[in-house]
């Protein structure tokens, strides 16, 4: 997956990377000839007595420095540049896919590890691409570049390059080999400690109240000593490598000093040509060992690019008709569900099963039934947050799956279950599903959901600052927001998912009131725990376990429908 | 009102927790945090992180005469190595000589012919044996003293980096320790006044950060110190006016480095708020996924993203080219040293001055420098890095400890009775909470605690738990003053079960045993049926062994809100207090529960806080409260007939479901509701 990541993402910018090489090799071969310019410096101007010598290639030297730093710094501008663009476009992949995601979709990865998998697993892979333009393609060049160079200098000495290379890839790979699978049980021991951290923190108040610190002590120090045996493995290792491999570089100096010096003194060699041979080798194996440190950055962006991989190879289990292609709306205003099954992937038994009920504009109807009856399912389905398994669910006298989703979504507003606001302002949420609204609208709308009262106390009112997520209001005031929201996107249909359960009776009642005397005209899908609150919808349909057990007013309900009794029973020995 | 998420005491426990929980929500999403920048008191923290290693500190010594020697030895090869050079450089040269001549002979005999530089190169060296070839026998003894020297010190490398590591790892864990035990000791006020995202951030990324970065830079630094040390001292030795030549790269090498690293740490930074900016967007778009949808703000949201995309990418470009620079400028720096030196190098030599061999050494030294130079400016960056988390896991470890409780009695298990004495307590100083609070409850009896959010109910039950230190008067249980006991013989007389369902990582079979992890098989299970755990458990497939995770996806609200009563159940607790217990549990199965609730609440005293009527009216004792102050307490009966506070809240609270439900009968003769009101 890394590297199907990695060639999908740096392919647009291959000019670049054109660049990068180009460079790359450029700076390689600069360095490259200096040892040979100044086994010259040796031969033909120290060895010779010739001071102009010195100077001219001392000159020449610097030159290719110069050069050099600037193949090196345009390698870089132009890696850093490709690799930081992949990171770009790889987040807004997933960003785009994820948006195109259902709610199923997003529920199975879970909010919280999409966000991880945006960007921070992103940043490793760009990371990852970012050292290979500036060090990882450069490496093989000098490595090789110096096997080439080493060879043309000398080329009885270079047996010595073809035991040092292998020797040293052995013992690298000896090294990293081992070292992979403790970085990865690492990673997951991180993890663990983590999140034992994170459970102390959330749950401070009960590992008090049940006098349990010392438990929690020694679950932490359990694993605590599970991440620092990992990393002490981990640093043996590492510290074994660094003096191995100077040892395998200085005895590989030794040895062509040894050999050099008998082929110096028959003639076959001069010493400056000794000299540099010494220097290649020391680059060879200086690329290796870059490519090595490279190597172990790979596992880590590996499973990143694994977890990237998830998000962009889940196809959207709800795919949107194209816009301009959907059916049109005949009837706004209505919504019908035909029997409906949903089943959960890989689950065995439906969520909703055979469900069907109508609403007219204009209606109400309320959905009533114990947790777990499948009440939020059934609403979202009706903006096609998911797609039913079976069955037809009809917006407006159409197919939800025949619409496109503007104009389905242009007709509905939600308010969800748990509330949520975005960060910004009062108004700025609740312009969010018409931004073209006035202030009076807004106000409307907030008098209607009963927070005018509470807005007007805030800090500059509408443009009272909301924190992400809505945190920094109360629970009851969020959701009397939200349910504004929703009016002020003065949809066809208004669905509100067990939208009262925060607020107290006399406000629900009066919100319940207000709302029917100003969208008397808007179809109400309401779901709700509490009898109260749906008393006076025109229909109730009743949910057990995924399947309608009846319809009905309260009355009738009242009358003939013994779950409904039971629940109406219940919640008056209860609440009363 | 409006400003952000300003630490709040004043808030209710209630407005707190969802707070909590909407910020623990959204930090489960982010491990990404960014690393903190410059450090604020950079060195006072750097001498600290340094200071834990101080239990270590022998060991240190250790690792650092490990590392003098190794790097003494390591430091001594490329001057041997040029010594083995000059070996072979004069046999070349005495080949080409008159065999018999003396050394005196030949440097005349050159000058003459006017080779001077030549002439002088040969003066330079040792006994001369012109006509002799390659002194074979002193250049394998030089190249098996260098062996030797490699092998010893590279060895001594391995053990100075093996010691140095344990150190490291030992006091990373041992910091680790200390920050989950300050977890224990911190007062619950520390946990109020600051936001959980950023402590999660201090114990898990800083901690994780300061680890990562003390374990990487350590041995590196100790090396490169004393390598740069070493080499230098080798250069000097060799010929000082070769070495001031090369140590231009040290001036370079600083210039170069300030030069860069300063916009680059303001480019990173720059880099980390973009990334924090995309972060809240992604977060908020994901987090609110299908409102994003169906409010039509699909393209909006897409368009922002774009935006912010592409200022990260802007942000962490520059940075990364910036940064980047770093290496190439000092790979520069390096070869304008090696240029130097080979030039001026060859110059000497040609003047007699030094061997070639030395020349030789001298570009390995001059490498060697500079590389470490650099080695070093990389891993400063780290360093900023990693005291800048150390200073903020520091100031969690500096905060103020719940005040210690030697001393503190283990009284008897009692019957449980518990008075409040001119209980005084506010969370901060200007808004006085609760003011001369008094109460006494009987062994056994069951207090209901009934007022608006904000009136001080849970504060209340708090305060008897001393999750928080009276600021005057005294809770007394079973005529021992709380706060001469124990918290923890305290807490363990008494039960909790909080309206936050926490329940770890684990089965349910666990979470259930947590107060008792000695519980049998038996009790578990009775504990479970009684609380109507069982009944859903036997529907998950792995049953009691069902792993509860995280992102807990497999327990509803209600069903988890079960787990946690079965817990309380369990332990079986003199004193019991539920806050709000129920709210999550649907009616039907709130009312099979109640049985089990009353049956835990006999022979017990307990607290309840709750909205629902029938818990209400059936305790022993109600407290009305209002803004800290019982306002009235009584029984049911005798607080509809005062008509007071608690008929006012029955009215605002249940008229409407009276009303709708046709209750008005049954409401009126309990008294409840006034008959006249019920229309």
């Amino acid at each position: 997956m890394l590297w199907k990541l990695i060639v999908r993402y740096v392919k647009p910018s291959w000019l670049p990377l054109i660049l990068v090489v180009v460079f790359q090799f450029t700076q390689s071969v600069l360095s490259l000839m200096l040892p040979t310019i100044n086994a010259d410096i040796i031969n033909d101007g120290v060895l010779a007595g010739d001071t102009d010598t010195i100077w001219r290639l001392g000159f020449l030297m610097l030159g290719l420095s110069l050069g050099q730093v600037a193949a090196n710094i345009l390698a870089i501008l132009f890696g850093s540049r490709l690799a930081m663009r992949a990171g770009r476009e790889m987040r807004a992949d997933i960003f785009r896919t994820v948006g195109d995601y259902s709610e199923q979709d997003v529920q199975r990865f879970g909010a919280a590890s999409l966000i991880t998998r945006n960007t921070n697993d992103v940043q490793q892979v760009q990371m990852l691409i970012l050292m290979s333009c500036t060090m990882l393609l450069s490496a093989p060049m000098l490595a090789i570049g110096g096997v080439i160079m080493a060879i043309r200098a000398d080329p009885t000495l270079s047996w010595l390059i073809a035991v040092a290379v292998p020797l040293m890839l052995l013992v690298l790979g000896i090294i990293v080999s081992r070292m992979v699978p403790i970085f990865r049980q690492l990673q997951v021991r991180i993890d663990a400690i983590n999140k034992v951290l994170r459970e102390q923190l959330t749950g401070i108040r009960v590992i008090r109240a049940f006098v349990q610190e010392q438990r929690e002590k020694q679950r932490f120090a359990v694993a605590n000593d599970n991440v620092t045996d990992a990393m002490l493995r981990t640093g043996n290792l590492f510290v074994l490598m660094f003096p191995i491999i100077m040892l395998i570089v200085e005895i590989s100096s030794i040895s062509v000093i040894w050999f050099g010096a008998g082929l110096v003194e028959t003639g076959e060699l001069e010493v400056g040509t000794m000299m540099a041979f010494l220097q290649y080798l020391m680059q060879i194996l200086m690329g290796i060992l870059m490519v090595t440190f490279m190597t172990i950055m790979i596992p880590r962006a590996a499973v990143s690019a694994n977890r990237i991989g998830e998000v962009l190879e889940t196809e959207a289990s709800v795919v949107q008709v194209e816009p301009g292609q959907g059916a049109a709306m005949l009837t706004p205003g209505t919504v019908e569900l035909q029997d409906v099954v949903f089943r959960y992937l890989g689950a065995d038994t439906p969520v909703l099963d055979g469900v069907s009920l109508k609403a007219e504009p204009g209606e109400t109807v309320a959905i009533i039934g114990s947790t777990g009856a499948g009440k939020t399912t059934l609403v979202n389905l009706i903006p096609r947050l998911f797609d039913a398994t079976g069955g037809r669910v009809l917006v407006g006298g159409a197919d939800v799956r025949d619409v496109d989703a503007e104009t389905l979504w242009r007709g509905l507003a939600i308010v969800p279950q748990r509330p949520y606001l975005f960060g910004g302002t009062v108004a700025s949420n609740l312009r969010y599903g018409n931004e073209d609204a006035s202030d009076e609208q807004l106000w409307r709308a907030l008098e209607i959901a009963q927070a005018a009262g509470f807005v007007q106390q805030m800090d500059g009112q509408l443009e009272a600052r909301i924190a992400q997520g809505g945190t920094n209001v109360s629970g009851g005031q969020r959701q009397r927001l939200s349910i504004a929201r929703a009016l002020v996107a003065e949809p066809d249909v208004l669905v509100f998912d067990d939208s009262f359960s925060a607020l107290d009776l006399t406000t629900d009642a009066r919100l319940r009131a207000a709302l029917s005397e100003a969208v008397g005209q808007t179809t109400r899908i309401v779901v709700a725990q509490r009898v109260s609150t749906i008393v006076d919808a025109d229909r109730i349909v009743v949910l057990e376990a995924g399947k309608v057990v009846g319809t009905g007013t309260h009355e009738a309900l009242l009358e003939s429908n013994e779950t409904y009794r039971e629940i109406v029973e219940s919640q008056m020995a209860v609440e009363a | 009102m409006a400003r952000v998420q300003k630490p709040k005491p004043e808030l209710t426990e209630e407005e707190r927790l969802e707070e909590e929980l909407a910020e623990a929500a959204r930090l489960g999403a982010g491990d990404w945090e960014p690393p903190p920048g410059k450090a604020k008191s950079f060195w006072s923290s750097g001498r600290r992180l340094i200071g834990l290693m101080h239990p270590y500190r022998w060991w240190l010594a250790l690792v650092f005469t490990l590392g003098a020697i190794g790097v003494v030895l390591v430091v001594l090869g490329p001057k041997l190595l040029g010594e083995a050079t000059n070996v072979i450089v004069q046999g070349f040269i005495q080949q080409q000589l008159p065999e018999g001549a003396t050394q005196a002979q030949i440097v005349d005999g050159l000058r003459q012919q006017g080779q001077g530089d030549f002439a002088n190169m040969i003066e330079r060296m040792p006994a001369l044996q012109p006509g002799q070839g390659i002194d074979f026998e002193t250049l394998g003894g030089i190249l098996l003293l260098v062996l030797g020297v490699y092998l010893v010190g590279a060895l001594f490398q391995w053990l100075q980096g093996f010691v140095i590591n344990r150190v490291v790892q030992r006091t990373v864990q041992g910091l680790r320790r200390d920050v989950e035990d300050k977890i224990h000791r911190l007062p619950l006020s520390y946990y109020d006044r600051t936001q959980r995202g950023d402590l999660l951030s201090r114990v898990t990324n800083d901690l994780d950060n300061v680890s990562q970065s003390v374990s990487q830079t350590m041995s590196q630094i100790v090396i490169g110190l004393l390598t740069v040390i070493g080499v230098l001292v080798m250069m000097l030795s060799i010929n000082v006016w070769l070495a001031l030549i090369a140590l231009i790269a040290v001036p370079l090498t600083g210039i170069i480095l300030g030069v860069v690293m300063g916009p680059a740490q303001g480019l990173f930074k720059e880099q980390w708020k973009r990334t924090g900016k995309l972060n809240a967007i992604v977060e908020e778009a994901f987090t609110g996924h299908a409102l994003v949808k169906v409010f039509g703000r699909e393209e909006a949201v897409r368009a922002r993203f774009a935006e912010e995309n592409d200022g990260v990418f802007q942000a962490s470009f520059k940075a990364q080219f910036i940064s980047g620079l770093v290496f190439p400028l000092m790979t520069f720096v390096g070869n304008i040293g090696y240029v130097l030196v080979a030039v001026a190098g060859g110059l000497f030599v040609a003047a007699g001055q030094i061997l070639v061999g030395d020349v030789q050494a001298f570009i390995q030294y001059s490498q060697q420098f500079s590389q470490n130079l650099g080695q070093i400016g990389q891993t400063i960056t780290m360093v900023q890095s990693g005291v800048a988390s150390a200073e903020r896991v520091f100031e969690l470890l500096d905060a103020d400890d719940e005040a210690s409780d030697a001393g503190g009695v283990v009284p008897e298990e009692g019957s449980g009775r518990v008075t409040f004495e001119h209980v005084r307590f506010s969370y901060s100083p200007e808004k006085p909470l609760i003011e001369d609070l008094s109460l006494e409850v009987e062994p056994g009896q069951t207090v209901a605690i009934v007022g608006p959010t904000g009136a001080g109910k849970t504060t209340l039950v708090n305060l008897l738990m001393r999750f928080y230190e009276l600021d005057g008067g005294r809770i007394t249980l079973d005529g021992v003053d709380t706060a001469t006991i124990t918290r923890d013989a305290l807490r363990a007389q008494t039960g909790m079960v909080l309206q936050d369902t926490w329940l770890f990582g684990g089965t349910i079979r666990e979470n259930i045993a947590y107060a008792r992890p000695d519980a049998t098989e038996e009790e578990i299970r009775a504990a479970a049926e009684a609380t109507y755990v069982d009944r859903f458990v036997h529907a998950l497939p792995d049953g009691y062994e069902t792993v509860i995770d995280e992102e807990a996806s497999n327990l509803s609200a209600g069903e988890k809100q079960l787990v946690t009563i079965a817990r309380a159940f369990l332990a079986q607790p003199s004193v019991l207090i539920l806050d709000e217990a129920t709210s999550s549990v649907d009616t039907r199965t709130e009312l099979l529960l109640q049985h089990a609730m009353a049956a835990l609440r006999t022979d017990r005293t307990s607290f309840v806080i709750a909205h629902r009527l029938s818990t209400i009216r059936d305790a022993d004792l109600i407290l009305v409260m209002e803004a800290g102050r019982i306002v009235e307490q009584g029984d049911h009966d005798s607080l509809v007939a005062a008509e007071g506070a608690y008929w006012r809240l029955l009215h605002a609270q249940f008229e409407q479901a009276a009303t709708d439900l046709d209750l008005e009968e049954e409401l009126a003769e309990t008294g409840a509701i006034p008959t006249q009101q019920t229309t």
